[in-house]
């Protein structure tokens, strides 16, 4: 079992809210997933030849204590890259005006135990193991702005309780994705696209739903033509959240195994595995509240 | 009899289905009101007395469970296995239901005015179901007793393995499951439908359904069927 929540704002006003009412949503599927939680928030992009991602330092020996501020001096230093370094605890958001991968590069080398949470021009990415109170405090969710996000909450079922098993994960730029569920051929899709040059980090079934969907982005499918992919190659259990810099999409396999629910008003739409994630939103009495149906597309613009 | 209300906001739902189980039970009271559902699991389950349950909301799973003999009014949705297993009474939930609507329930009636998910009325047994809306698919899979009546679509698998359950449908069915087939409608089978919507306040002409029944193929191991049916 796992909590999935979502959220797109639909005017300017609250998208300074956002954090603030997401954190009841992620917060109300605790009993779904009390092992780990985690979220990624898109906000305005940066310029087009400026890159941020974010670093979680949780598996280094340093932890939360981790020297954010000496990192961004290392790159400048040996790189010559003018990093610019947002640290919260274990985790830190690093900004730059090269390709990511150089950056990517110099860290795997000299801090090996660091990992690379998310890559892109709008994507910051948090997550950790802990109930998701616990989580939120820990990075500031409430404060968190922007105009969409997708959030879970882990009970783990097929892989570890650790940070980089949480979910959501990411593949190429700007992509994440969250999953209930399980899925009975990630190993088959993982050698389908090994082979193709695409690394995997985890041994977690939801990675390779995350990085099949992103490869296919990526061989230019628009986000419809992936997801119609993914309901012919992914075999298994499934509620899938995805989240690109201008859209949300929700999946859910045919047999509809595991839940969604979805409020619609003026001002948002919200998306969690159960209402009861929904409950506090405001006008929710008026939204419009229904099921997805299992094997359709859901997709809403930001 | 005065009618007591339940701000689930404000009072744990432990509380609420306390007093339905042992209060309500000694005849404290015939009519509760829950408000601020919120979604939240397991509201009314288990009931055994004759008391009207008023939810004004949307409920999480199981709400109605294992009913007997109460009427449960939902006025919002209702999440996974309303009505499951129940015995007697009335569930009736005025928006949506999700998966597993009324499984097992060996009496009283369902009545889902909006869409119900998938599997609703797996394994009935004996209890009814009146649908406004459409049901997903595999529904009344297994189904050994009861009716089904839908005044929308089913999706696939319809029926599926169906024993003696009997399901009326007046729109369009994607798929039967194995073992279902369309029968002819009989005056007993309209009267049936009439009464059922009568009961659900739905208003549909009883004669726009079609019957769905058994073929009782299955009912016996065909060791020459060679694993096709």
């Amino acid at each position: 079992m796992c909590g999935i929540v979502g959220l797109l704002v639909k005017t300017p006003a609250l998208r300074e809210k956002l954090g603030e009412l997401m954190v009841p949503m992620l917060i109300g599927m605790t009993e779904r997933g009390p092992d780990s939680a985690g979220l990624a928030v898109f906000g305005n992009p940066l310029a087009e030849n400026e890159r941020k991602i974010s670093v979680y330092s949780g598996l280094t020996e340093d932890g939360a204590d981790f020297n954010w501020l000496g990192l961004g001096h290392a790159l400048k230093e040996h790189l010559g890259v003018q990093v610019s370094v947002e640290p919260k605890g274990n985790h830190a958001i690093l900004s730059f005006d090269v390709a990511p991968a150089i950056v990517k590069r110099w860290i795997a080398e000299h801090h090996p135990k660091l990992h690379i949470l998310s890559t892109g021009r709008s994507i910051d990415l948090y997550k950790d193991i802990g109930t998701p109170a616990e989580v939120a405090a820990r990075y500031g969710f409430a404060g968190l702005t922007g105009s969409h996000l997708v959030g879970h909450t882990r009970m783990a079922t097929e892989s570890a309780v650790t940070p980089d098993r949480a979910h959501p994960f990411t593949a190429g730029e700007d992509f994440c994705l969250v999953h209930n569920g399980s899925l009975s051929n990630p190993n088959g899709i993982r050698r389908m696209l090994e082979p193709r040059g695409i690394r995997f980090e985890t041994d977690n079934d939801t990675e390779a739903a995350c990085r099949f969907l992103e490869w296919r982005l990526r061989e230019g499918d628009d986000l419809e033509t992936a997801l119609q992919k993914g309901f012919e190659e992914l075999d298994g259990f499934f509620t899938f959240l995805m989240g690109t810099p201008d859209k949300l999409a929700l999946i859910r396999d045919p047999f509809a195994c595991k839940p969604a629910v979805v409020a619609e008003t003026d001002e948002y739409v919200a998306i969690a595995s159960e209402f009861r994630s929904l409950a506090h939103l405001p006008g929710i009495k008026h939204a419009t509240v229904f099921e997805p149906a299992p094997e359709e597309m859901y997709v809403w613009n930001a | 009899m005065e009618r007591l209300t339940f701000d689930l906001a404000t009072t744990p739902l432990r509380e609420l289905n306390t007093f339905l189980h042992n209060d309500a039970k000694a005849g404290k009271t015939s009519q509760v009101t829950v408000l601020n559902p919120d979604g939240a699991h397991n509201i009314a389950v288990g009931l055994d007395c004759p008391i009207a349950v008023d939810v004004v909301g949307h409920a999480g799973y199981y709400a109605g469970g294992m009913n007997k003999s109460a009427t449960v009014t939902i006025t919002g949705s209702a999440g996974t296995g309303v009505g499951e297993n129940m015995m007697s009474g009335k569930v009736h939930v005025k928006g949506f239901a999700s998966n597993g609507a009324g499984a097992s329930a060996h009496g009283g009636l369902l009545v889902i005015e909006g869409d119900a998910g998938l599997r609703c009325g797996i394994s009935l047994k004996g209890g009814d179901i009146v649908v406004g809306g459409s049901v997903g698919s595999f529904s009344a899979f297994m189904a050994q007793a009861g009716r089904m009546v839908i005044c929308g679509n089913a999706g696939d698998a319809l029926g599926d393995s169906l024993y003696e359950a009997v399901l009326y449908v007046k729109g369009s069915v994607k798929s039967l499951g194995a073992d279902a087939q369309y029968e002819p409608m009989s005056e007993a089978d309209i009267a049936a439908v009439a009464s059922l919507l009568d009961q659900a306040g739905l208003d549909h002409d009883p004669k726009s359904f079609k019957r769905i029944a058994s073929k009782r193929s299955l009912y016996h191991w065909n060791a020459d069927a060679n694993q096709e049916y």
